[in-house]
Parts: C-alpha cells; structure tokens; sequence
C-alpha cells in the first residue's frame, strides 16, 4: 500500500467517524433552547461538522494530488517494519488483555521477559532480573506510596499478606 | 514598595524555618521527580500527596504542594527532552526542539536550556507577582466567558497560523481533541453525552492524560520502533556528554537568548493569571511566538534552543501566575491550583483578597518559598543531568519495554479503569498511523485540555447575549483577543493570496 492510498484511507475512515459523532451528538438537542442557551449537542455536533470539513478537504488535495502525503508513491509501511511495529503493538494489546485475568503483576513480568528476550535479544539472565526487578519498584511506587491499586486478577489473595504488612 | 519589600522579608523568616526548607527541598526533589514521569504531571503529584500535608501547618502544606508544583514544570521537560514524551501537557511544546536536540546528540544543551529557562521564567514572574499582583488581579477580574473562549480561540489560531502543517489536518486534530473531551456529560443539562457504541466506559469522559500518554507514549514508542526497524533510530543513542567545558559553552550561547526567554516568561506569566488559560497554552503560545519573531523561523522544530526556552520559560512563568487569582480573587488559574485551591479551604483558610491581610504570613510564606524552590529546583535539576543523559544510553530494547509499562500504568493510574488503558492503546496506535501521515497531533492533545474550559466559556457567553455571536467582538478584551485570533486562523490563506500576488510580478521581472 502505497502513502498515498494509505492518506485516502485514512481520510475516509475519519471522515465516517465524523459522521457517527454528528450523529451521536445529535442525540441530545443541537439546536438553541429557548431559556437555557445552546442545546447539550450543539457544541460536538459542529465540531464534528468541522472534522467532516477538514477530511472534504484532505480528500480535496488527495484528487489534485497537492503536498507531500498526497503525492508520495512510498510503501506506507514496509513488510518487516510491520513485523517489528505489529510485534510491539499485539504484544501490549495481550498483556492488557491479560490484566484483568492473571493481574499486572503476571502480565508485566511476560510482556517484559517477552520484550526484553526475544524482541530485545538480551541475556536471560538480564532479562529474567529486569522482569522480576520493574514489577517490585512499580508496586512499591504505586501501591505503596501513591496508595494507587492496580488490578490484580486471580492474583489477588496473593497480595493480602503483603498488604497487612505496609498498611 | 518598602511595605512589600517589608512582608516579603516576614515571608523568608518563614521559609528559612528548618521544617519549611526541607518541605521546599523534599517538594522540588519529588515535584523533579513525577513531572518526569511520562503520565504524572504536578495535577497527579498535588492531588495525590494533598492528604499527606494535612501532618503540617498549612504554610507548610502549601509550601510543599508548591513546590512539588514548581519541581514538577521542571521535570516535565526531561522526559520530553529524553524520551520525546511529555512529562506533563505543560511540556507538550518543549517535545517539538527538545527531541530533536536529543536525537542529534545534544541532550544536555536541551536540558541546560530547558533548567536555565524555567529558572529565568520563574524568577522574573515571581518578581512580577511581588510587585504587581494587585493591579493585575483587577485586570483578571473583569474578565468574563467572553474573554475565556476568546482566550481558548487564540491558542487554536496559534497552531492553525503558527504551526506549518496542512491546514485540513490541523484543524481537524483540534476539533477531533474538542469533540473527545465532550465525550460524557452534558455539563449544563448533566445528560450523559457521545457514549460512543453504548460503552458504558466513555460515561466518565475521556481523561486528557489517556490521549496524551497514548500519542506522545504508545505512538511515540510505535513510531520510535519503527525508525530502529529502518536503521535510523541509532541517532537517538548519539553521544551526549557533560563536561564543565561543555556545560560553560551551552550557557554562554543561552545568554543569546535572552530576549526569547524575557518574551516566554512574561508571556507565560500573563496568560497563566487568567483563569482558564494556564501554563499548556501559555507554553504553545510562546513558542508560537518565538518561532514567528525568529530570524530563522524555519529552524523551530528541528532542534532550535529558541524553541526549548520558550515554553520552559512560559511554563514555568504560567505556573507562578496561576497561583495570582487563586490567592487574590479565589479563581484558580489551573488545574493544580485548583487542587491547592481545594487545599486551602480544607486547612481553614478563606481563599480571597483577605487573605493578605488576615493570614499574611501564610501568603508571604508561600510567595517567598517560590523564590528558594526556584533556586533549589535549578540546582538539583542541574546537578542531575548526566543522569538524565545516562537514561539515554541505555539500550532502546530496556527502556522501551520500561516506558511501555510505564504508560500502561500511567493511563490506569489516574482514573483508576481498564477501558482508559484499552483506549489508551486504541490512541496509540491510531496515533502512530495517523503521524505517518503527518497529521499534527499536539493540538488535539491541546484541545482535549482546553476543551472542558472552552464548551462552558462559549455557552455562557453565549446566554449572556442571547444567542449573539457578536459578543466577542464587541467587549474591550475579548474583541482585540478574537480579532488576533482570526486574523491568525486566516494567516496561511493570506500567505497563499501573498505568494500568488508576488509570483506573476516576479515572473514579469
């Protein structure tokens, strides 16, 4: 897929996503309500119109082919920057999926011994210290000083001992 | 003036207190610290250790929020320096020079400059705050809805004017920022609003900091990967090293720009005394400006020191202006003087111009702690440097998984939901697709800031006239505020009409 191509895409799809949020907007009243000045949906229903403006004119300078984006005949994204990119992006995309089941605490450790292993090619060992190390700070740090709780999952009855201790 | 200068030195005897130094010193440290921390700006640091200071006095309390306030403008700029994420949305502008210095291997002139500007901003407005808070304060009070949005208008126009990407995709990046911050409740009818696809996650709207940790964490890091990929990400890791004789030569070419730094700091200043403003537009602002009054406009953005002192300097200002009316009329000119705002009240004091006369020493304390957490914020930053230039030779793969996990935890933390983290991600991504496009994303981070402030400043107005859009030309602020404002909207088209003029008489010569 070629920038330009990518850049049409792009346009259109936002150019959609600007209509459903005209319409969404459109659910509370859009118009002047006599009394209490501009209805809950006017102010996201026109700057949504704007957003459908803007990507006409995106559109507008893709057809004559005007500045740089329009014009480039690249590869959006080549094969195996896709590979790398793709790699980092489904790997967090499965370690938030898996907050809510084995908690941060499990999922951290896998995504940075993951990261750190096989995207990073470091030592074991290395890799195996820091994914142990990261998750020990961060609790300290947020749960313990900032009182902040992050969800823990199935892990939880493993954290009460811990809990009584500091708190 | 002798009066002043008489109460400012009853305030110092308060701050040379052993306790209150150490609050000040412990405050600029941790304020280093979180505003540093991509994800937690002074708001997070202020909000969360508020509780804490109820084990001080309240001159105490508030010199220690103060601080970490203080600390925190400085340390937002270290990780848009190292990392190219914004610590906090008041660094967002430091991002567009201060990345670009690291990469090509000049770090430590970015965080020279970045720690020698936010020390000059923050000394020239607290003088200005000394000497002139009161006439200024009435200036801020006759200022209305009108004023607000005319005020948010202009920071808009700045980017659209300023900012020299395409227009289409400007504009459609602040309206897209604007419509995600509308996202929840109506906030006058208290309906809920934009849930989109009935997920039950946008009802609680959608947090500023999820977008901006999103683009400038997730998107970055996406992008940032990618350049490795390519074989260009190398230069990120480039040499930067501290000598004193490096040092010396970084400050002496900071003395060239100082007029930069005079325009940020009482810029910053100004627009962080009115209320709804603050330190993110009065930071974006600056650099607007500086870029236009530079001699080489077309070096902004490419690693120009102009462009980091700028916004440091107006952040930094913003911050101590902010504090202005919340001491003076009781409007806060921020979100974390909001907080320190909420403070006050609880500690039992009655925010408003009594409080200088009736708690005089709390006032004066708090005045003259902004001067030693000046002082004490640019010695620790400066000492540190090398440390923050060593974060910088760590090898890619173990910082970026770190700053990955740092996101993550810095889209839950504030608002405490899974779907802000699945958003968060969502923004990433997008981000990343849309930059390669290049799309702007910096004014959506703006609008989505300003967007809470400006929907009400706009209906109000709106109310106050019965509907009449000429309400905002016609008041004696809001009128030269908005005329600025649009001439700047206009200013590429006119530069279109400009260059076509001069062409066909340039091709007749």
């Amino acid at each position: 897929m070629t920038v330009r191509t990518a850049e049409l895409l792009m346009a259109i799809m936002m150019g959609i996503f600007s209509i459903y949020l005209m319409v969404k907007s459109n659910e509370l009243p859009v118009g002047w309500i006599k009394g209490s000045g501009p209805g809950g949906g006017t102010w996201p229903f026109w700057l949504s119109a704007i957003m459908l403006i803007s990507c006409c004119g995106i559109l507008f300078n893709w057809f004559r082919k005007h500045g740089p984006v329009a014009s480039s005949t690249k590869t959006y994204i080549q094969a195996h920057v896709l590979m790398d990119v793709g790699a980092v992006a489904a790997s967090l995309i499965v370690t938030v999926a898996l907050f809510s089941f084995i908690g941060i605490y499990g999922a951290l450790p896998l995504f940075l011994m993951f990261y750190l292993r096989f995207l990073g090619r470091h030592t074991w060992w290395l890799s195996g210290t820091l994914s142990i190390l990261i998750p020990v700070v961060i609790f300290y740090f947020f749960e313990i000083t900032l009182k902040i709780i992050l969800p823990k999952g199935i892990t939880e009855p493993l954290f009460l001992p811990l809990y009584k201790m500091f708190f | 003036m002798l009066e002043t200068l008489q109460l400012l030195g009853d305030g110092f005897l308060v701050v040379f207190e052993p306790q209150n130094l150490m609050l000040i010193i412990g405050g600029c440290a941790l304020g280093l610290f979180i505003g540093a921390m991509p994800g937690l700006g002074s708001v997070n640091g202020v909000a969360i250790l508020l509780p804490l200071t109820f084990l001080v006095p309240p001159t105490g309390a508030i010199i220690f929020l103060a601080a970490i306030y203080y600390g925190a403008m400085y340390g937002g700029a270290i990780s848009s320096i190292m990392l190219g994420i914004p610590g906090a949305s008041t660094a967002v502008a430091t991002t567009f020079d201060g990345r670009p210095l690291a990469k090509q291997g000049l770090a430590d002139k970015a965080l020279t400059a970045a720690a020698v500007a936010s020390f000059v901003g923050g000394s020239i407005s607290v003088v200005l705050f000394t000497f002139f808070a009161p006439p200024l304060a009435h200036v801020a009070l006759v200022f209305g809805a009108p004023e607000e949005f005319a005020l948010m208008m202009l920071a808009f126009a700045t980017f659209v004017g300023l900012g020299g990407d395409d227009i289409f995709k400007t504009i459609f990046s602040i309206s897209i920022g604007l419509v995600l911050s509308a996202i929840g409740f109506d906030i006058i009818s208290g309906e809920p609003r934009l849930v989109l696809w009935d997920i039950t996650g946008f009802l609680h709207g959608v947090n500023f900091l999820v977008l901006a940790i999103g683009i400038y964490g997730i998107g970055e890091m996406l992008w940032t990967v990618e350049e490795h990929a390519l074989g260009g990400g190398e230069s990120m890791l480039s040499e930067a090293t501290v000598t004193v004789k490096r040092t010396l030569a970084n400050l002496r070419e900071l003395v060239g720009t100082w007029k930069t730094m005079l325009m940020g700091s009482v810029l910053g200043y100004f627009v962080g005394i009115l209320p709804a403003a603050g330190a993110t537009p009065g930071s974006l602002m600056a650099y607007g400006i500086a870029k236009q009054i530079s001699s080489h406009p077309e070096k902004f953005g490419k690693g120009n020191v102009e462009g980091v002192v700028a916004p440091e300097a107006a952040n930094n200002a913003a911050s101590t202006g902010s504090m202005l009316p919340m001491l003076t009329l009781g409007i806060p000119g921020s979100p974390t003087t909001a907080i320190l705002l909420g403070g006050m009240v609880i500690w039992g004091l009655e925010p408003g111009p009594r409080l200088f006369t009736d708690h005089s020493e709390f006032v004066w304390g708090l005045i003259a702690s902004l001067y030693a957490a000046n002082l004490f914020a640019v010695i620790i930053n400066l000492a540190f440097i090398p440390v923050f230039i060593r974060i910088l030779k760590t090898p890619f793969t173990i910082l970026a998984p770190i700053i990955f996990v740092l996101c993550l935890i810095g889209g839950y933390a504030p608002t405490e939901s899974m779907h802000d983290v699945w958003l968060m991600i969502i923004f990433g991504i997008v981000g990343y697709l849309m930059r390669k496009l290049d799309y702007p994303l910096a004014p959506a981070v703006l609008a989505i800031v300003l967007g809470p402030l400006a929907e009400p400043a706009l209906r109000q107005s709106l109310i106050i006239s019965d509907g009449e859009f000429s309400i905002f030309f016609t008041r004696t602020y809001a009128g030269p505020i908005m005329i600025i404002a649009i001439l700047l909207l206009f200013l590429p088209l006119l530069k279109i009409i400009y260059d076509r003029l001069r062409k066909p008489k340039a091709q007749v010569q």
